[in-house]
């Protein structure tokens, strides 16, 4: 019975974890070709990654769940090449996740990289570093509040998931079934206690985590940068 | 020890300025680049240092072509090995003096530079200090000698002293000069003050409607 209560709730903060590290692995480097970069198609791929913002959870899901199905090319091309049958599994809901939450990463690095000073990466250019070097040792570390703000807005909204991933994961206990859906399950069925239990365990886990972030930018937010 | 030719058209606030500029700096001197603001002199500054790319023109350094667009050669900045201090300074704000310092050495250089370059700018106390909690003198002082730590072939100072308070001018006018004694390196310095120029450059070149005269 406690194994039971606990396993949607370590399932929702794995996913969490590994979502936000590939999230943080990916979308920095997107962020700062988006936000310093010349090519012309950045429009079009800053709205592409905006999409999960408007779009209702359940029809991302409907895409996705078509694009990574068995019936679709792609599907079939990554279960021939990896052996891996992304829907209703837990790569499924990593794949989905990372496309819902990208945004959360992305556009706080991106606001913070286009408002650091140009300078900045010239002094470093100067100095003969190269632009990765730039970005990793003089950038990144001088946006250290947006890329904390990146990985606790990722974590959060991934723990808080709930159309996106019924529609790609079901509600497979032990695989799938995260806690937004174990509230879900326990309410349909009549258990409010336990429903509050899960409900109560996300509520402590995030409020505290969001509070203190927003007390850590409000200090970075007094020190003067330069 | 530079040699340039550097034509571009610069959009100004009333009208457009055709800059077309021939430069020679002799190695080891201090030459001063003297005009009114918005005549184009950081532009300048900027197209030696790889910043800016210059309409037409050809830059030498050092016996090494930097910039000829007929050859389709344009040295990139972090090859040209050119110092540059910038008015605001431009340290970086995450890491300490020291590490400043220690980012700018070149990978074949020895660490012990950082120390001595430290030491040479009266800087050792504040080694472990950040930006923020220096003075403007001070991060000036920190600004220089970062950009004196790689060992550049030319350094360009974009009016550096111009946002420093009288006493913390004059001595860092001081501290250029001793520093420019015991390294003799090529220096082009943009400045507004008639007074430092005369103390520090040995050469003035003025800017005018887009044309230098000596």
């Amino acid at each position: 019975m406690q194994t039971c209560f606990w396993q949607p709730l370590l399932l929702s903060f794995k996913l969490a974890a590994v979502t936000t590290a590939l999230l943080l692995a990916l979308g920095a480097p997107l962020a700062y070709w988006l936000a310093l970069g010349k090519s012309r198609l950045r429009p079009l791929a800053h709205a592409v990654v905006s999409l999960p913002l408007v779009l209702p959870p359940t029809v991302l899901g409907f895409y996705l769940l078509v694009a990574m199905g068995p019936a679709s090319p792609l599907g079939r091309w990554i279960e021939t090449v990896f052996g891996l049958r992304l829907v209703f599994s837990f790569g499924g809901l990593v794949v989905g996740s990372v496309v819902y939450s990208l945004p959360f990463m992305v556009q706080p690095i991106e606001t913070a990289l286009a408002s650091l000073p140009v300078s900045l990466a010239e002094a470093s250019c100067i100095l003969g570093k190269s632009r990765w070097q730039t970005f990793w040792r003089v950038q990144l570390p001088n946006i250290r509040p947006a890329v904390l703000a990146g990985i606790v807005l990722s974590f959060a909204h991934t723990v808080g998931e709930f159309g996106l991933v019924l529609m790609i994961g079901g509600a497979i206990p032990g695989r799938t079934r995260v806690a937004s859906i174990a509230v879900f399950n326990e309410v349909e069925a009549m258990h409010y206690g336990a429903a509050g239990r899960y409900a109560l365990v996300l509520l402590a886990v995030t409020f505290p985590v969001l509070a203190a972030l927003e007390y850590y930018r409000r200090r970075c937010a007094q020190a003067p940068v330069l | 020890m530079l040699q340039a030719r550097l034509k571009k058209r610069l959009h100004g606030s009333e009208d457009d300025i055709h800059l077309d500029v021939a430069l020679d700096l002799e190695a080891g001197r201090i030459t001063t680049l003297l005009g009114r603001s918005g005549s184009g002199k950081t532009t300048i500054l900027r197209m030696l240092a790889g910043l800016t790319r210059p309409d037409a023109g050809r830059i030498t350094g050092g016996g090494t072509v930097w910039f000829d667009p007929q050859d389709g050669i344009d040295v990139a900045p972090q090859s040209r090995r050119v110092g540059l201090v910038f008015q605001d300074f431009n340290l970086f704000p995450n890491m300490t003096v020291a590490g400043n310092l220690r980012y700018a050495l070149r990978p074949d250089q020895d660490p012990r530079t950082v120390e001595e370059m430290l030491e040479a700018t009266k800087l050792s106390r504040l080694a472990h200090r950040h930006p923020a909690a220096l003075s403007g003198g001070q991060k000036q002082r920190v600004a220089l000698a970062r950009a004196l730590v790689p060992e550049p072939r030319l350094l360009l100072l974009d009016e550096p002293l111009s946002a420093l308070d009288e006493e913390a001018r004059i001595e860092l006018q001081e501290e250029l000069l001793r520093l420019h004694e015991r390294r003799g390196f090529t220096a082009l310095l943009v400045s507004h003050d008639r007074a430092e120029i005369s103390k520090l450059s040995t050469a003035v070149l003025t800017l005018r409607d887009g044309r230098l005269s000596p």
